[in-house]
């Protein structure tokens, strides 16, 4: 089999996103969060020693998160590392300044020799607009004008734009210029149609947020976006999803060890938003039917190779080591990832393009 | 073919999209509108929901024979409630204080947010439904009346009639209906008690209802 480039469009690309949760030491304890960040760094260069091709940081600003700087984080890692892909995942633009978002990101592309990716999102959490001194209400409005203003800036010319929620710029110049002039820019959505015609008329590609329920049930947004890429006239090469997910030996270590550590960080997330606690009933279905990638490395890359055929995408990146897992399990699970599960989803789906072409 | 055939979605974000595929297949007529313009949802409308109908608010309630509340809560007054008069109305929606903050009027404790929709929707009969369960698995567990596990969803309104006119919508989106009581008792159907979220069967359900008696 030939090896496809990386800029080929059938070439499927996968990656890992983290949000710095808390691991546990070899004692059962949390570590600090300096630590927890630390954590990600080791586990992103062994995903760029495994050749896997990108690493995506969403920032959170709340105490199980320990990442609220990714592209900071990104910065070590780009230091460390010589392939892998450094992104965000997402970055909230919303409570962000756009000009600030590209000049972190194009810096970002300088120290990394052209890696930085910006994956643009509203975010399902929204600490971050009190503590930034934003008003909830704006909700829409903030990211409508601020990836209005964020297009603009990606053309690397001097931009003049006027909105409601932000200063004026009247041919404002911004720097670091990249040296390819184009910073990679996806958007994140989770399903709100409106957010999908959004990511395609800017001619963004698509990250899918698939956190729950099956991911079929996202084939007609992907449809949604092919027309609208249509209508306006942009391109829909690019589309890609994102989902939990954890790798052990055995389908049995990774339920053993993914199970306390999903429950425990749903529930705290649901103490908040007033969802109920998880049952193990509702962790099975999402597990057997739904849209959590757990299981030993041939469960996991049947699933993941499932979800790419149905739904045509040409990314797929696991959210890795959600709620307080032990530290040494994660890096194991980065390891499986990157010497079992993915080149096994390159064989399943050859296997599969292979038959229909008989 | 249902009774009470035409339906008008109020919100066609992704509750709204999903409870209008839903009642496509039941075999409804749906009118579906965004917070503006035909327009601006008619691409989604066409390709998430192909045979519904994307219109304006006002044009949607002037069809419909129910009308179905799933656009933000932040939002309710943005509902034409003189065309809603007279209407069978289910709110389908929650308070998020993520989105509608914490100093909302409906953070208050005692009231349910459906009462406060009902007084704003002045001669609307006003039930509560469709908004305990995440829109996922109201796409993923919709089934046929009489499959064994089949899901169940929580009623809350004061008329007795339009309970079961609900009843009988709730039944043919594919739920085992329950009817737990008057509109003020929907209450325990809101984020922070046990039944939001609720994804279970009839018994369960009942069950969960009873030890959440006030």
């Amino acid at each position: 089999m030939a090896t496809k480039k990386k800029t080929d469009q059938s070439y499927i690309s996968f990656g890992l996103d983290s949000f710095g949760d808390i691991p546990r030491g070899t004692d059962g304890k949390l570590l600090t969060h300096a630590a927890a960040i630390r954590q990600v760094i080791d586990e992103a260069v062994l995903a760029d020693k495994l050749g896997i091709d990108t690493i995506a940081l969403g920032e959170h600003h709340r105490e199980d998160f320990a990442i609220s700087s990714p592209e900071m984080v990104l910065a070590a890692i780009a230091s460390k590392t010589k392939n892998i892909k450094l992104a965000s995942g997402v970055t909230v633009l919303s409570s962000d300044d756009p000009v600030r978002v590209f000049e972190r990101f194009s810096t970002l592309d300088a120290v990394s020799n052209g890696r930085a990716q910006v994956i643009l999102g509203r975010g399902s959490f929204t600490e971050s607009f009190p503590l930034f001194g934003y008003d909830l209400r704006d909700y829409e409005i903030l990211f409508e004008e601020k990836i209005e203003l964020f297009a603009e800036l990606l053309k690397e010319k001097p931009v003049t734009w006027s909105g409601t929620k932000r200063a004026s710029l009247d041919k404002a110049d911004v720097y670091p210029k990249t040296e390819s002039g184009h910073l990679e820019t996806f958007v994140g959505v989770g399903g709100s149609p409106q957010s999908v015609i959004r990511a395609a008329k800017y001619g963004f590609p698509l990250m899918l947020a698939i956190i729950g329920g099956a991911p079929e049930r996202f084939v007609p947004y992907v449809d949604l976006y092919k027309h609208a890429a249509q209508e306006f006239g942009t391109s829909s090469d690019m589309i890609g999803m994102h989902s939990p997910g954890f790798i052990a030996d055995t389908d049995e270590e990774a339920v053993k060890i993914a199970w306390p550590a999903h429950k425990t960080n749903f529930d705290r997330i649901g103490r908040t938003r007033g969802w109920p606690p998880i049952t193990r009933e509702h962790f099975d279905y999402e597990v057997s039917n739904g849209s959590l990638y757990i299981g030993s490395p041939e469960t996991v890359a049947r699933k993941i190779a499932k979800s790419i055929k149905t739904l045509g995408v040409n990314r797929f990146d696991l959210v890795y080591g959600g709620g307080p897992m032990p530290a040494s399990a994660r890096l194991h699970m980065v390891e499986l990832y990157g010497t079992k599960v993915i080149p096994r989803v390159r064989e399943l789906l050859a296997e599969q393009s292979g038959d229909a072409s008989k | 073919m249902p009774a009470n055939k035409t339906l008008a979605i109020l919100g066609a974000g992704k509750l709204g999209v999903v409870l209008t595929q839903l009642a496509l297949r039941a075999g409804y007529d749906v009118y579906i509108a965004g917070s503006g313009s035909a327009d601006k949802i008619a691409l989604s409308i066409q390709v998430l929901t192909p045979g519904a109908i994307a219109t304006t608010a006002e044009d949607a309630v002037a069809h419909a024979d129910i009308v179905i509340l799933a656009l933000p809560l932040g939002k309710y007054r943005t509902i034409p409630a003189d065309k809603l008069r007279g209407k069978l109305v289910i709110d389908a929606m929650n308070y998020w204080w993520e989105v509608d903050g914490r100093e909302s009027e409906f953070a208050d404790p005692m009231t349910s947010s459906s009462e406060i929709v009902q007084d704003y929707l002045v001669g609307a009969r006003v039930v509560k439904a469709l908004s305990h369960m995440g829109y996922h698995h109201l796409l993923d567990e919709s089934r046929p009346a009489g499959t064994p596990g089949r899901k169940a969803i929580a009623i809350a309104g004061d008329n007795d009639t339009d309970n079961q006119t609900v009843a009988a919508l709730v039944n043919n989106l594919g739920f085992d209906p329950v009817i737990i009581g008057p509109l003020a008792r929907g209450k325990i159907l809101e984020p922070g008690h046990e039944l939001f979220g609720a994804h279970v069967d009839k018994k369960s359900l009942l069950t969960i209802a009873a030890k959440n008696e006030d």
